[in-house]
């Protein structure tokens, strides 16, 4: 493995192949967390740490798995992880597991795990996988967190509320009001804000992309070949 | 035939292999977690105690001076819980209960009251639900501080009648789009009065020193 294969895994997972915003996997958890940036972000993390976990065991183990159960196995195995990392927040970081609740047990469901574990993990050697399962978790945390953010000052007008929850007493000073007085905007808060806020980051993102693409066709007139192949 | 019965017994045994594999870290991690789990839950259990039962009502340690409590159908519990009691100069001041309200929007939501030798209610406060976030949590303190509705309020001061949200047509607030999980609060708080008012001497019975259980 060397290191322009990492830094296409790691290109991929946070901005070409973005779980969220091109593969749109996740979105039970995408769509019900992110109503505020520590609630999107805390979860992204665990997520992140259950994809790492399982892409990595599961490229290991890869070779011991029949063809016609993999699935079985891969679901019991993210499943374990999953059930693992509960017991561990639950133990040693209470308040973040009060917060995230019953969306910890969900990651389970969450269609990105499985969907790692099969196009990348159940290919490629330990390393490398447990390196795009982090990358994708990355990608989605990303995301959470901003469309987090954005719920969080259209619909209650703060940012970081619920820090201390996360991170100790210490945190409690730092709940930003960004808009003072503020009586806020339920739709943001509840699901449809999600999707109308995910909509737009995928827009944005798209307009983004379509804009480089231009400039680089520009840039050099030779013929731009296989730039935006994967949809 | 032979070869087909072979693959797929080794294909049952590989699966059940996983599955035994799966089992054992489970387990592990369960019973390595467990006591710390317990730990922080007991000591957010204290930290709430010590919100709802106000400072200069008692001097005695409060931790030490608790009962056991049979499993009872007005506090919504399957098990023995404990309460404590608060005392200042010997009288008794408080008594901290637990209670259940089993028909939250997902499930139980377990809750602390402590309520005054007069039936008033010093405080209430959510210590586990699995309401929905940012829509039924609000009954958390660290979200809301619709929970403290029901400080100071009493039996006497409220009819039974009264004990239900205001959709029901009772006296208790509510905010639009959750009523499922208040309306579960208020009937368990109200149920878990009643229970006070029907045991409140032997809640508050003298302390016998309970041998054996010095924890």
């Amino acid at each position: 493995m060397n290191l322009q294969e990492l830094r296409d895994i790691f290109h991929n997972g946070l901005w070409k192949q973005n779980p969220a915003l091109l593969q749109l996997l996740g979105l039970c958890p995408l769509l019900a967390v992110s109503s505020t940036v520590v609630n999107g972000v805390s979860l992204g993390l665990a997520t992140t740490l259950v994809m790492t976990l399982s892409s990595g065991s599961i490229a290991i183990i890869r070779s011991y798995v029949p063809n016609e159960i993999r699935i079985p196995v891969f679901v019991l195995i993210i499943a374990v992880l999953v059930t693992v990392v509960q017991y561990l927040m639950n133990a040693y970081m209470y308040g973040l597991f009060v917060v995230l609740g019953i969306f910890i047990p969900l990651i389970v469901t969450n269609c990105i795990v499985l969907a790692r574990v099969e196009a990348f993990a159940s290919k490629n050697s330990a390393l490398p996988s447990a390196f795009d399962g982090f990358a994708m978790g990355l990608g989605l945390t990303a995301v959470l967190g901003v469309l987090g953010a954005m719920r969080e000052v259209l619909g209650k007008g703060t940012l970081f509320s619920g820090i201390d929850l996360a991170l100790g007493d210490m945190a409690q000073g730092w709940v930003l009001h960004v808009i003072p007085d503020y009586h806020g905007f339920l739709l943001a808060i509840l699901p449809p804000g999600a999707f109308i806020g995910l909509g737009l980051l995928i827009a944005a993102r798209n307009w983004l992309n379509l804009r480089t693409e231009a400039r680089r066709k520009s840039a050099s007139p030779a013929p731009a070949g296989n730039a935006s192949a994967a949809a | 035939m032979k070869r087909i019965a072979r693959s797929t017994l080794q294909t049952a045994v590989n699966l059940v292999f996983f599955a035994v594999l799966a089992t054992a870290m489970l387990t592990s991690t369960f019973y390595l977690t467990r006591d710390t789990i317990a730990k922080s839950e007991e000591r957010e259990k204290l930290k709430l105690i010590s919100q709802i039962v106000p400072g200069a009502l008692f001097d005695n340690d409060i931790m030490q001076d608790k009962l056991s409590l049979p499993a009872s159908e007005l506090l919504g519990t399957a098990d023995t819980t404990v309460a404590y009691r608060a005392r200042l100069r010997g009288e008794p001041s408080i008594v901290v209960l637990e209670a259940v309200a089993p028909d939250g929007y997902s499930g139980k939501i377990a809750l602390i009251l402590a309520v005054r030798a007069d039936g008033r209610l010093a405080g209430v406060r959510v210590v586990t639900h699995k309401e929905t976030p940012g829509l039924g949590d609000y009954i958390e303190i660290g979200k809301s501080l619709w929970i403290t509705v029901f400080d100071g309020k009493s039996r006497e001061l409220y009819q039974d009648a009264d004990w239900k949200v205001k959709k029901d047509g009772g006296r208790f607030e509510h905010m639009a789009g959750a009523t499922v999980t208040p309306r579960a609060v208020v009937k368990a708080v109200h149920k878990a009065l009643v229970y006070f008012g029907e045991n409140r001497d032997r809640l508050f019975a003298a302390n016998q020193p309970q041998k054996g259980d010095a924890k």
